[in-house]
């Protein structure tokens, strides 16, 4: 195993006493003081997340949007100036290689934001798909990882908003963010460092993710602490992201995408623009015979013992799936989980049973998400 | 404030405090067991604790609990070999008594044990290096 690498805010997480777990090849804070603390802070006040192991890319040119059309799941090249939009990375036969969120900077600028385990096999396919694409002379377009460069600052709960406005040095918006849709982004600076500002998260709560340079991370870091306090704001860590996500019904890749399955299997069949002319992943789609295939649903259960990834789902005595994600969801007081099950017992309110370590313990479908913020 | 050098452990990182059986007076003494800051600092805040029922054998290496965290789950494992004597009902009702006072109020089960077994145990300094190994 290579050395963990760290974020360009190392040195903070060790002076508030995180503690640190691998993700991804990085180390990261996996909590500060209590992850459920954590949670809750962000369900009601509002948290603060180093997520600088996540992979940046920066696609220009003239044929920038064309390429996206041609490399990712989705149409891009209509993206509006500003705006963000989640799409997917797909293999040749439609298989998951990454879920990326896009954003478009300018005519010819984009900007995809790929997970931190995943920046080798993107940056491999981005950089196969740009040759195939100047190789049919359809437009020019560049991919340049950026990873190390930007540092990535989530700030995530219902206070966020206010949080940013009470952030000194924070200036120059391109747009006032209390006017700043949901998946939008505008510039701004943070003293004299360009900042992007995007509106998006991972927690199911409103928030705001923050793309700073490197070398300026900590000073931001400082200064949303200083303006959170009064606020509730907390430093925050993997723990409470993972059960803030899976409460909220979104995807870890390697636990429900996967490249042994399509976007339809885990209900992102809504991300495909199938009837582009060309992109990566078109024809093995339309070969593959997904009929039957498993389909991710939620579960809850009673008590308090939670089924845990790869946990096997029960009809009866028959095995019908398996647990990819699950926890006692911190918010709802029950457990929760992400399975695949046979599509023929995927409609909410069908009853089902897991195995707990030998256990079998009653579940019942149910339409994702657990968790749905209020307003 | 629990004299850690005064415990025995596991190298599973349970603590073991180690008290006479007034009613027997045979050798065989009370083991009150609970796990160490260090593996309550690793699972995270504990949201659910299963532990073995008061009167059933636990024997010294087998799984005898379960203790889960938002994150992950842990298994506890029977330092000692005998008889579960009592269970920590306020542990079970409210388990973030692990992380907050995991050599107190956070003690798991008793168990009456021979007295001679206890010798396996690893004594305070012996578990600081396992732990500082890790």
């Amino acid at each position: 195993m290579p050395d963990p690498r760290y974020t360009p805010l190392r040195d903070r997480h060790e002076a508030l006493g995180a503690s640190f777990t691998d993700f991804g090849g990085w180390a990261m804070p996996v909590r500060y003081t209590s992850d459920l603390a954590e949670h809750h802070a962000v369900r009601q006040a509002a948290g603060l997340f180093d997520i600088s192991h996540m992979a940046e890319f920066l696609v220009e040119g003239p044929g920038s949007g064309a390429f996206l059309d041609y490399a990712l799941a989705g149409r891009l090249s209509t993206l509006p100036l500003w705006k963000a939009k989640y799409s997917l990375v797909l293999d040749a036969t439609g298989g998951i290689v990454d879920d990326v969120i896009v954003y478009r900077l300018a005519d010819e600028r984009f900007f995809v934001v790929a997970n931190a385990g995943n920046r080798q096999p993107v940056a491999a396919a981005l950089a196969e798909r740009v040759a195939q694409f100047l190789g049919q002379s359809k437009g020019d377009a560049t991919v340049l990882d950026v990873t190390d460069d930007y540092a990535l600052i989530a700030v995530q709960g219902p206070a966020a908003l206010a949080i940013l406005a009470d952030v000194e040095g924070i200036a120059d918006l391109g747009r006032a963010l209390a006017d700043l849709p949901y998946y939008a982004a505008t510039d701004a600076s943070f003293r004299t460092a360009p900042l992007l500002i995007g509106r998006t998260g991972y927690t199911g709560e409103d928030g705001f993710e923050l793309y700073i340079r490197a070398a300026d991370a900590g000073a931001l870091w400082d200064a949303l602490l200083v303006a959170g306090e009064p606020h509730g704001l907390v430093p925050a860590g993997l723990a409470a992201r993972d059960t803030l996500r899976l409460e909220a019904g979104m995807p870890l890749y390697g636990h429900e995408l996967s490249r042994d399955i399509v976007p339809a299997q885990a209900g992102l069949g809504r991300v495909v623009v199938a009837d582009k002319e060309d992109f990566v992943g078109k024809a093995g789609l339309a070969e593959r015979d997904v009929d039957g295939a498993p389909v991710l649903v939620g579960l809850v259960t009673e008590g308090k013992r939670a089924g845990r990834a790869g946990y096997p789902v029960f009809d009866g005595e028959t095995a019908v799936g398996e647990i990819t994600s699950g926890a006692l969801s911190p918010t709802l007081g029950h457990p929760i989980a992400m399975a695949f099950v046979s599509p023929d017992l995927s409609a909410p309110g069908t009853h089902l049973t897991i195995d707990v370590r030998g256990t079998r313990i009653p579940a019942t479908v149910t339409a994702l998400p657990f968790y749905r913020r209020t307003k | 404030m629990t004299d850690l050098y005064a415990l025995k452990y596991t190298a599973e990182h349970e603590w073991v405090s180690l008290s006479g059986d007034p009613s027997t007076g045979s050798g065989q003494v009370i083991a009150t067991v609970g796990i160490t800051d260090f593996a309550a600092d690793k699972l995270g805040d504990v949201v659910f604790v299963e532990l073995p029922g008061a009167g059933s054998d636990v024997t010294a290496g087998d799984v005898c609990g379960e203790i889960e965290s938002t994150k992950s789950v842990g298994e506890l494992y029977a330092p000692l070999t005998g008889e579960v004597v009592e269970v920590n009902d306020e542990v079970v009702a409210d388990p973030s008594l692990v992380n907050s006072a995991p050599y107190a109020e956070g003690w798991l089960v008793k168990i009456r044990v021979d007295a001679a077994a206890v010798a396996e145990l690893l004594d305070r300094d012996a578990y600081v290096a396992l732990t500082e190994g890790a």
